[in-house]
């Protein structure tokens, strides 16, 4: 209980640092970003939008710092984010339409991966110096120091330019409708392949060697030389006694990755024209949109910041010895 | 990741000792700097990604003696294939890729490891600091660096890097650091804490050492593995962020790294005309610093973790009976 307090004592601090430096950032910066991006637009989008940015960002109404920061915390707790200039429509709506698409695809790839890597982990550590073993934690080390963007580069370059089977760009092709139809959902489908493989490449091989490693350490514990002594049959020896044990610090980190499934996006959005978080998120940083932007920022970390409490509830909930230690 | 180690044959025990013996200082750096030098030569993978790194760092320090042609005049015909004037071809606005890809190494080499140092210095700085001035210090650097060890480093590079005008070198090495430098001081901070009660700082203690002296003579030295792997792990992910960041374009168009050249291919549709090598050669040097610095890095795991590099030969030669039974189920 007492850890679980201070986990979350941990997350409300944090979560008000994360809001401030939101605040002060584009504040803080040299030159005047802010004013540069009013001057950008003036004659391009309404005047009652630019005057709702004059106010959040306290151009020319002389307002304190501190009264800024007072109505910007507020606005932030009511998920007003103010309007995109370049979508021309509150934030909170493009966000609304951009977060499904990123779930989807990179959600779901991470889970995927997750599940890939532990499994040939758990193999590759149980038949220790096997082929797999060999063979995989090598390949996998050089493949995570290669740049995502590059895979994906690849594969648009090898796979999409001869195959109009695995189109490049974009979450559906133009000119469809979405709507819950079958041709629409295979069309989603076939547009989330050549991405979701860059992202399993690239991903799969932290998941693959944690999981080998913690595997390692556990076979050599003296109740998994107890089961094999029992005679159990090997299987449940690698299931129920090693791996179990094994994935604790494993899931603790699946339950950390899904809070940086929005944060991972923006490349392979940027990349794949994939209409989702990341691609807004270059979207706002390149035209100076910054009320997307900072929206954007935010609803990022918080996402990683709830991922990582859950963990840290989760580890504790499963794994008895870590309790005592907080 | 190297979590606990206790660095084998590590000779804190003869330092504890020897209490007061002069010149004991520059016998344990010595002797950890023999300690890596022997671990990297004895450790296949450690000896092929120093080999890589070896050879980036000749193409940074003389890259005019391996490619005659001037990186980045525009002189030559446009869109060439490979020849042999020409490598790896010519861009369509007639530049050498061969020429530019040897140069590239300077920028991006560059960029890994002053950011990589100074990250480490930072995490050295905030870990190891807060592990041994303890109390409020260590509570107050601690969140700190919890802090930012949480905010997601991506987007946070991103948004700062775009409230910046002008796009060049230092705002961007500065934004690695501080964005990077949070996991090695959490690593660097454990081991510290781990460290604190050692005999040997005890006998420094007692034999009256300065603070200053204790944590830059006795805990430093004694923490040259971790901090290696500290080093080797923000290099690697500073070489593939920097490069990220050129590629969509918050680098200095103008400069000359892999990054920037594969910002260039991207946009000068190096894929739709066939300018394949374009695409293909810098990010194979960028894979291939970053697989340097990782194979060091886990060459440097195995070396700090026993448990992690038991040879699989003796395993069959003393299998008990039971591990055979176990085998032949199987």
């Amino acid at each position: 209980m007492r850890h679980a307090l201070h986990r979350l004592g941990f997350f409300v601090v944090t979560l008000w640092a994360c809001v401030t430096l939101n605040f002060v950032l584009p504040r803080l910066m040299p030159g005047s970003p802010i004013l540069d991006m009013m001057a950008k637009y003036r004659g391009h989008v309404t005047q009652k939008a630019l005057e709702a940015i004059e106010t959040a960002f306290g151009i020319e109404t002389h307002a304190s710092l501190l009264t800024q920061y007072w109505q910007y915390l507020g606005n932030t707790a009511r998920g007003n984010f103010g309007i995109s200039l370049t979508q021309s429509e509150p934030v909170s709506q493009v966000i609304g339409g951009a977060v499904w698409w990123t779930l989807g695809l990179i959600g779901v790839t991470t889970v995927l991966a997750f599940i890939l890597g532990t499994l040939i982990g758990i193999v590759g550590a149980w038949r220790r110096g096997g082929w797999l073993d060999g063979i995989l934690p090598p390949v996998f080390v050089i493949t995570s120091s290669i740049p995502f963007f590059w895979v994906g580069m690849l594969l648009i370059l090898l796979v999409g330019r001869f195959d109009p089977r695995f189109p490049t760009s974009g979450a559906y092709a133009y000119g469809t409708t979405p709507g819950f139809n079958w041709p629409f959902i295979t069309d989603v489908l076939q547009h989330a392949l050549l991405p979701a493989l860059a992202i399993l490449v690239t991903s799969i091989g932290g998941w693959i060697l944690t999981m080998r490693n913690t595997m390692v350490t556990v076979l050599a514990e003296d109740y998994v030389r107890m089961a094999r002594a029992k005679g159990l049959p090997g299987w449940r020896i690698m299931f129920d006694y090693a791996a179990r044990n094994a994935m604790l610090p494993n899931l603790s980190g699946f339950a950390m990755s899904l809070g940086f499934v929005l944060s991972g996006a923006i490349v392979v959005e940027y990349l794949f024209s994939y209409q989702g978080v990341g691609y807004y998120l270059l979207l706002g940083v390149v035209n100076q949109d910054y009320a997307l932007v900072q929206a954007l920022f935010l609803l990022i970390t918080v996402a990683v910041l709830v991922a990582i409490l859950a963990a840290d509830l989760l580890t504790a909930v499963l794994d008895p010895r870590t309790r005592t230690g907080g | 990741m190297a979590t606990m180690q206790i660095p084998a044959g590590a000779g804190q025990a003869p330092e504890a000792g020897l209490p007061g013996m002069p010149g004991s200082a520059g016998t344990a750096s010595e002797r950890a700097a023999g300690r890596i030098w022997r671990a990297v030569k004895s450790n296949k993978k450690a000896l092929t990604g120093a080999i890589i790194l070896l050879l980036f760092v000749i193409m940074a320090i003389i890259p005019g003696q391996i490619a005659h042609d001037p990186p980045q005049a525009f002189i030559y015909g446009r869109s060439l294939g490979p020849s042999a004037q020409h490598l790896l071809g010519t861009t369509p606005s007639g530049q050498d890729i061969f020429a530019q890809v040897i140069w590239g190494a300077r920028e991006t080499l560059i960029i890994a490891l002053v950011s990589g140092l100074l990250s480490t210095l930072l995490s050295m700085i905030m870990g190891i600091g807060a592990a041994y001035l303890g109390g409020w210090w260590d509570n107050g650097l601690n969140l700190i660096t919890d802090i930012l060890l949480v905010i997601p480093t991506f987007p946070l590079l991103i948004v700062i890097i775009s409230y910046y005008p002008h796009s060049s070198l230092i705002p961007l090495i500065a934004v690695l650091v501080i964005t990077g430098y949070s996991y090695g001081a959490r690593q660097l901070r454990a081991e510290a804490l781990s460290l604190r009660n050692r005999d040997f700082l005890e006998a420094a203690r007692v034999r009256g050492e300065r603070r200053f002296y204790i944590i830059f003579v006795e805990i430093i030295p004694s923490m040259t593995s971790l901090i290696m792997a500290v080093f080797l792990g923000t290099a690697v992910y500073n070489v593939i962020a920097a490069a990220t960041l050129q590629f969509i374009g918050f680098g200095d168009p103008n400069s000359l790294s892999w990054g920037t050249m594969l910002y260039w291919a991207e946009n000068g549709e190096a894929l739709q005309t066939g300018q394949y090598l374009w695409a293909i050669a810098p990010g194979l040097c960028i894979a291939l610093l970053g697989a340097a610095f990782a194979l060091l890095n886990y060459a440097f795991d195995e070396i700090g973790n026993p448990a992690l590099q038991r040879v699989k030969l003796t395993r069959r030669r003393h299998s008990p009976p039971w591990r055979i039974r176990a085998e032949r189920a199987r």
